[in-house]
């Protein structure tokens, strides 16, 4: 049940009539040798968890310590509930929900890394969106992170999760693909809609740079987590309406892997070029480590 | 072998899975190389772990992991006052080792009260995954992502095989086993990964076999 790449995914997916949540799920009973019902239990748990990061990030109302967020996500959430919200309600809470984890996750709070800590707020922000607009239940949602996490091993895989490494398409591109994934087949979508979904969540996120202020998760991260959950629903949209996406989704991995080669170190997480040294980021930069006890 | 776990997950504490979950982790892997728990550390970060570590909060998740906390421990944030209480003093700076280091590593070289010392070389690889690279200088690869067995020892021959035969009496099923040694006949270093959690008498029995100096092991991280 193992494979390597999108496309022997959808083999596997073709072969034995099973969705990439089913793949996903029966690889890994057959890894850990434990029982799907186990293991769709600890997804579910997970679940909770990121639902728990989305409520305290929306009651937060004081800044982080680097007082460079907090208070945002409350704010989108009022605006969402104030009577003529320019996206409509529903997405607008999808952007507070994405800016409610990283908001969290600022504070030192409790959040699930999906794939990353600073990607964290885009997958449960679209699977929380399921839930209130499209009767996703707990199972369902369960079911959707293996989605999630099928895509995401191909990603692993084949290139990588790591900010340092590739930048924060690797990070926020990989979350908003895994999410698109998983927002196709929790509405009934085919695995090649979900692979579609993927790609071009991906395809639209290559070259994404990671230059975080003072090197804090905190800008761009906690807007752009409420940004690419919606980005994930413009990806899924297309792939549902049948949009034909050129690159397949394994291409579009090797293209973000490259890309991160070839995108300089000063922008991949060191916080030494981009946001981080424009002069209003300069004025949240740190000092060197140095400590002792 | 990635897990969906690995994709989702692992719950932590933020703000960052590679600056904070992996830190931990790392630390928490060197707590586990001791036999009772370190009381110097010297944490050297390299790359981005010391460009960007304090607002990731990477120097607390550090000294969290050496005091075994987990990485969703609600007290990484206030590590540094719980290791000035459980008296584990700590030095932090930044190191560089080197442009073939991932640019998230750090090295960490600790000592017991009982004078047992440990320098540990890991990289934090991305969404709290993390791969140690050296062990007191013993290049090596593993992560935490198993039930795993340290085996410092002398290389003698046929010694891995009564290790494996131990193991195979136990039922233990063998993911992956990495010898690196200082030069033949010297001493050598083991990693041995395993499926399922090791009965303590198998253990028992291999900590007096004569060619092992130590023996260590911790279940699949949290």
């Amino acid at each position: 049940m193992n494979y390597e790449t999108a496309a022997q995914l959808l083999e596997l997916c073709r072969k034995r009539g099973l969705t990439i949540s089913e793949v996903a799920l029966q690889r890994e009973a057959a890894e850990q040798d434990a029982a799907p019902e186990l293991l769709l239990d600890r997804m579910k748990t997970h679940y909770r968890t990121m639902k728990e990061s989305i409520r305290r990030g929306l009651e937060i109302d004081t800044s982080s310590p680097s007082g460079l967020s907090g208070g945002d996500a409350k704010k989108l959430w009022d605006y969402a509930h104030s009577g003529r919200p320019l996206m409509g309600p529903a997405l607008t809470r999808t952007i507070a929900y994405g800016f409610a984890v990283l908001e969290h996750n600022a504070q030192f709070g409790r959040i699930v890394a999906t794939p990353t800590a600073g990607s964290a707020g885009i997958v449960p922000a679209c699977l929380l969106s399921l839930e209130e607009n499209e009767g996703l239940d707990e199972d369902g949602a369960a079911r959707a992170l293996f989605t999630a996490a099928g895509i995401g091993i191909v990603i692993g895989k084949n290139a990588c999760f790591s900010g340092a490494r590739g930048g924060c398409q690797a990070e926020v591109g990989s979350a908003s693909c895994m999410a698109a994934a998983a927002i196709v087949e929790a509405l009934g979508g085919r695995p090649e809609q979900a692979c579609e979904a993927a790609a071009f969540a991906l395809m639209n996120t290559l070259g994404l740079v990671c230059d975080p202020v003072g090197g804090y998760v905190e800008v761009p991260c906690v807007s752009r987590n409420g940004m690419f959950a919606v980005h994930s629903f413009l990806a899924a949209t297309m792939a549902l309406a049948g949009t034909r996406c050129i690159i397949p989704l394994d291409e579009v991995i090797l293209a973000m892997r490259d890309i991160g080669r070839r995108m300089p170190r000063a922008l991949k997480e060191t916080s030494e070029a981009g946001l981080a040294t424009t002069p209003s980021g300069l004025k949240f930069k740190p000092g060197p480590p140095s400590e002792s006890r | 072998m990635i897990s969906a776990f690995d994709v989702i997950g692992p719950a932590m504490v933020g703000p960052s899975s590679s600056h904070t979950a992996g830190a931990c982790r790392i630390g928490l892997i060197t707590h586990h190389l001791f036999a009772s728990p370190p009381v110097r550390a010297e944490i050297g970060l390299h790359g981005s772990f010391a460009a960007t570590g304090s607002g990731h909060a990477t120097d607390r998740a550090i000294v969290a992991g050496l005091l075994g906390l987990a990485p969703d421990d609600a007290r990484i944030k206030d590590s540094h006052a719980l290791a000035e209480s459980r008296g584990l003093r700590f030095t932090i700076t930044a190191v560089d080792l080197g442009d073939e280091a991932h640019p998230n590593s750090a090295r960490v070289a600790a000592e017991s009260a009982g004078g047992e010392s440990h320098v540990l070389e890991a990289a934090s690889t991305g969404g709290g995954m993390i791969e140690v690279r050296s062990v007191d200088g013993y290049a090596t690869s593993f992560g935490g992502r198993s039930e795993t067995l340290l085996l410092w020892h002398a290389d003698t021959p046929g010694f891995l095989a009564k290790v494996t035969t131990l193991l195979a009496c136990a039922e233990a099923n063998i993911a992956t086993i990495r010898t690196s040694r200082h030069g033949r006949g010297a001493d050598a270093f083991s990693v041995i990964e395993v499926d399922q959690p090791l009965p303590e008498d198998c253990l028992s029995v291999m900590s007096r076999m004569s060619a092992v100096r130590a023996l260590r092991h911790f279940p699949r991280l949290p």
